[in-house]
């Protein structure tokens, strides 16, 4: 079996057939891996590229006048890449941020795990203060993996409206896992207008592409930057507050709880949103020093000042919502302005209850406001529910209550300002749970028609309510910014009227009349009244589970095209009179005038204190069962 | 090339030489690609390693000039002589070298150093060529045998294995460079041309693919059992005589020996040849940041030029160190980055070009020494080109050995550069054996 040579010179074809044919399966694997398969360009980009972050500016916020309301300082954070720390002078380190070296070991391990990694920088310390960071950029050059990365925070020229602007804070894990934009340690709008308008005021990051070799060393920037993107700045943000009304309503409510709400009626802007007791927003910005004082304020449980009560506190109404009920009445034509209801201390039907003061005689539908006579709603309230319209009262209830939410009670406003709560009025399925089916009428629950009861709105309502009474019939969604960027743009929601279920123009003719009247003899905030101004305004006195009636009032001025509409209560405060009617009217003169000019009135309430008497009282009451 | 017989281009082929000096001009322009820094941008700075390899091209010229004026019969009658004197060279190397990066191959000449190992390869190629021409030796054809026949049969055969074997185990055991050591086993193709019964190649062929697929298969038992479903359904197609019977027992036999054997072979394998092996396997966990580094990122680097690549000097993978190695025995990912799928083509082309022609060059021959030398140089190169590309594309376990003309480093060019010239010089002398 010999094989001649011709026949092993064919073999050349084989053994060239056989190389051919593993270069062939060669080329199919490179086409494969360069071409076909795109893991490998994205491992090249990971391997090569490190993006990094510029932040931008954190857009400013003025307000309506346009005085500064919000600016930023800059701020330092001492970032760490730990592979690249070999030979780092670690007890210089420690010594420059006052740390002991096992803080240094701990946050240098913790700047290892995931997700952070040891070839990618992460905070070491964030926010220094301007000494440390003077004090590291000497040695800074013996500090090898150390970098600093400046940022900015927020800084308030004057201590106010932390509850309406909020503050910022670091992006919790879940939102940076949610949202692509943020990472972990970015900056973003926790609460107020941080919150809702995060998006303008953030701006846009910009990323720097630099490439770095298989040290991580960065070598340089890639394609000389064309691939980066510029930080793009924050925009701007006009608030509709009024720095002056907002700082002086401040005043006004130390040494108190409560709330101010002032709107512009004709627009539906927030003049000035007050949550007493009020914190310096400059308390929650900073590192170190933030965590303390949030720590501290969020431990506060007395005063809660973090709680922002403007928008979240459920007040009960009160009187006030006498006005809702006269003009529904009336405009069902249940009542006219000369209708009179007899008051005997006290609502005759039901033996004087709900009670009422002494107002001298049943009064006429203007007067029943400017004197607030329980009797004279109590009838009011059960001619509505109970009018001859509807087959039951149930459907009667069901009307009223569609008529009172027009208004904005029981419904959320839909404001700009995260966190609002709608308040509540009561349903139908609610009273027959309470009391059983059929086993209500309308004298169970004639106590709404005072404002009482289960009936609660959070003062940003009762100063919608007033609002709209203002406009006589209709207001927009409050809203606390005039607009968002240099070309102030406003969302159009907030351009939009919206019109309650009274449109009858006599009815809320009555209505201001009464309202004027509690201003002049005879009226419960006549002590309240001013030379130069017409103000109608309408008080309240809410009882309440927690302690002395909460004093309610609220307000429109002047009278004929009304620039401010305005609701204030102050927690355990008593008579609507004495304490929130004056801050009302101060608030009212001080916004139109610029200026007051009642000295006294003005020092009895910025130096009012009723938080001191309740909280030791609220002390003694937690801790008795324990003396016990 | 020259007409005039006196000139030492007289004769020789001119295709190889240009893609000879293609290739070498590319490798090269991505040395400097793969070492490229901003501060050192001169091509010709000989303190860096495009300078030196510079120098190397210079040598290898003179290297290419002098074997083409050397009388061809040279070759042929110091044909032992060099594998004689390399032998030597190789095992005293040993204890003379000077150790770098672990192992001893080096001889240490003013600053540079030389590997003898590298030289075996055309010193084992033209022994064997020596050997195998000679007149009366036959490489046996036959594959099936009677015992009584073989050694007679085969004796020629295993000597010239021995001539293979001989450096193989040196250089492997001695100097422990498995890279240049496995490239001896190449040599068997020439055995093959020469007349060795395709029945051992294919034989082999399927003792290999045992042997991975026994490395895959976890269920050793499983496979062995396969094995024998198959050995016996094969008397469904054969005729059933003693002597099938016979041979396929045989047969079953050494393939279950195989499958016990790879464990055993791979036990005994060194930590970072299995650990090359598990990666190009993907066996157990492989972390890429440590064994599967290199392989990985070699991957990242090819696989991240794309179709037309990124442009010379554009690298990012290589130019800035991820991928180790890439002047030398990784040259390829430089390539694949920067020239991308066209590049890489183009060069696995014009290795696979120069190999195919030099086959052809071969077959024309008409003495047996040089027809034998021509096809052990095609298999060298081929060898080569298969192991250097195969690896950083994951098809290849990782053994350290360059891209023909190509890597960096003066041993291995000079090297291939003697190995080529030597060929070229015999086939530039093939019209003048007839006078």
């Amino acid at each position: 079996m010999s094989i001649n040579s011709q026949q092993l010179s064919n073999r050349k074809l084989i053994i060239g057939g056989f190389f051919c044919l593993i270069i062939i399966i060669y080329l199919c694997r490179l086409f494969y891996i360069q071409v076909i398969d795109i893991q490998y360009k994205l491992d090249a980009e990971k391997n090569a590229f490190r993006y990094m972050t510029e932040y931008p500016v954190r857009g400013y916020i003025y307000d309506r006048k346009g005085k500064l309301l919000v600016f930023n300082a800059p701020s330092y954070d001492l970032m760490v890449i730990p592979r690249e720390t070999k030979g780092c002078d670690t007890m210089g380190v420690c010594e420059v941020l006052q740390i002991t070296k096992q803080d240094y070991l701990k946050r240098m391990k913790k700047a290892c795990q995931a997700p952070n990694s040891p070839r990618k920088e992460s905070i070491f310390e964030k926010q220094m203060s301007a000494q440390t960071y003077a004090a590291l950029q000497e040695k800074l050059y013996r500090f090898k993996g150390f970098f600093v990365q400046k940022r900015t925070v927020r800084k308030y020229p004057r201590p106010i409206a932390a509850h309406l602007l909020g503050y910022v804070g670091e992006v919790s894990k879940e939102q940076a896992e949610k949202d692509p934009y943020y990472k972990e340690g970015d900056y973003i709008g926790i609460t107020g207008l941080e919150r809702s308008y995060e998006d303008a005021l953030r701006g846009k990051k910009g990323t720097q592409i630099a490439i770095t070799d298989v040290h991580n060393k960065v070598i340089g920037r890639y394609m000389d930057g064309k691939y980066d993107t510029l930080a793009i700045a924050g925009k701007p943000l006009y608030c509709s507050i009024d720095r002056d009304l907002q700082e002086y309503g401040e005043k006004l409510l130390v040494n108190k709880k409560g709330a101010i709400v002032a709107i512009e009626p004709s627009t539906g802007e927030i003049l000035c949103l007050i949550s007493g007791p009020a914190y310096d927003p400059n308390l929650l910005v900073g590192g170190k020093e933030r965590s303390k004082n949030f720590t501290k304020l969020y431990y506060d449980s007395l005063n809660r000042p973090l709680f922002n009560r403007a928008l979240t506190a459920m007040y009960p109404p009160g009187s006030i919502f006498k006005l809702i009920d006269a003009l529904i009445a009336q405009q069902d034509g249940l009542i006219n302005r000369s209708t009179v209801y007899p008051c005997a201390m006290g609502y005759p039907p039901m033996g004087g209850k709900p009670k009422c003061h002494a107002h001298g005689g049943g009064k006429n539908l203007p007067g029943s406001v400017a004197a607030s006579c329980n009797s004279y709603y109590a009838y009011v309230f059960r001619e509505i529910v109970d009018q001859r319209k509807y087959p039951n009262f149930i459907d009667g209830y069901n009307h009223w209550r569609d008529m009172v939410k027009t208004f904005g009670p029981g419904t959320r406003l839909g404001t700009d300002l995260p966190y609002d709560k709608p308040g509540n009025v009561p349903s139908v399925e609610y009273y027959n749970k309470v009391f059983g089916k059929n086993g209500w009428r309308s004298n169970t629950i004639v106590s709404l028609g005072i404002g009482q009861a289960e009936l609660t709105l959070v003062p940003l309502q009762m100063a919608n309510v007033v609002a709209s009474i203002a406009n006589r019939g209709y207001y927009y969604t409050p809203h606390s910014v005039k607009g968002v960027g240099i070309d102030k743009h406003l969302d159009k929601k907030f351009k939009e009227k919206h019109y309650v279920g009274v449109q009858d123009p006599t009815a809320y003719l009555n209505v201001i009349d009464g309202m004027q009247g509690a201003l002049e003899p005879g009226g419960t905030a006549f002590t309240n009244r001013l030379k130069d101004i017409v103000v109608c305004g309408k008080t309240g006195t809410a009882q309440n589970p927690h302690g002395d009636d909460h004093a309610v009032f609220l307000a429109f001025a002047p009278r004929d095209n009304p620039k401010i509409a305005i609701a204030c209560i102050v927690e355990n405060a008593g008579f609507g009179n004495t304490w929130s009617a004056p801050i009302v009217t101060l608030m009212i003169e001080k916004y139109l005038k610029g200026k007051t000019d009642r000295p006294e009135t003005e020092k009895r309430m910025l130096e009012g204190d009723l938080i001191t008497k309740n909280n030791l009282k609220e002390l003694a009451k937690t801790k008795r069962p324990v003396k016990n | 090339m020259a007409r005039n017989e006196n000139s030492i281009f007289y004769g020789v082929d001119r295709i190889t030489l240009i893609v000879y000096v293609l290739l070498v001009f590319m490798g090269w322009l991505n040395i400097y690609a793969a070492v490229y820094d901003e501060e050192h941008q001169n091509i010709f700075d000989t303190t860096q390693k495009y300078g030196k390899q510079l120098i190397w091209i210079g040598g290898a010229a003179v290297i290419a000039f002098s074997i083409l004026l050397i009388d061809a019969n040279f070759y042929t009658a110091f044909s032992y002589g060099f594998y004689g004197v390399l032998i030597v060279a190789n095992i005293l190397v040993v204890f003379l070298g000077r150790e770098i990066k672990g192992s001893k191959s080096w001889f240490g000449i003013g600053g540079f150093g030389v590997q003898p190992a590298e030289f075996m390869k055309f010193a084992t190629t033209l022994a064997m060529a020596k050997f195998l021409s000679n007149q009366n030796i036959v490489v046996s054809q036959q594959f099936r045998l009677r015992l009584k026949d073989l050694i007679k049969n085969y004796k020629n055969t295993f000597i010239a294995l021995l001539f293979i074997l001989l450096p193989l185990v040196i250089i492997k055991k001695l100097q422990d460079e498995t890279g240049l050591a496995i490239v001896f086993v190449a040599l068997i193709i020439v055995l093959y041309r020469e007349g060795l019964s395709v029945g051992f190649l294919i034989f082999g062929l399927l003792a290999a693919i045992l042997f991975v697929v026994a490395l895959i298969v976890t269920n050793i038992t499983g496979l062995i059992i396969t094995l024998a479903v198959i050995a016996a359904s094969a008397f469904l197609f054969i005729k059933r005589s003693r002597a099938n019977l016979i041979g396929v027992i045989v047969v079953f036999l050494l393939a279950a020996g195989v499958v016990l054997g790879t464990n055993y072979v791979y036990n005994h394998l060194e930590e970072h040849q299995k650990v090359r092996i598990d990666v190009l396997l993907g066996r157990g966990n492989v972390d890429l940041k440590k064994e599967g580094y290199n392989v990985n990122q070699a991957k990242i680097a090819i696989g991240s030029g794309g179709f037309f690549g990124k442009g010379y000097l554009q690298g990012t993978q290589t130019k800035y160190d991820f991928v180790p190695e890439q002047d030398t025995d990784f040259i390829f990912c430089t390539v694949g980055e920067e020239w991308g799928f066209v590049g890489s083509t183009v060069v696995i082309f014009l290795e696979l070009f120069l190999i195919l022609r030099l086959i052809f060059l071969a077959e024309r021959q008409r003495s047996d020494f040089s027809r034998i030398y021509g096809y052990g140089v095609a298999a060298i190169l081929f060898f080569h080109l298969a192991i250097n590309i195969g690896m950083t594309i994951g098809l290849m376990p990782v053994i350290g050995i360059p891209l023909p003309f190509f890597s960096y480093g003066g041993s291995s060019l000079w090297s291939f550069t003697i190995l080529l010239f030597i060929f070229v010089k015999l086939d530039a002398n093939r019209l003048l054996i007839l006078r």
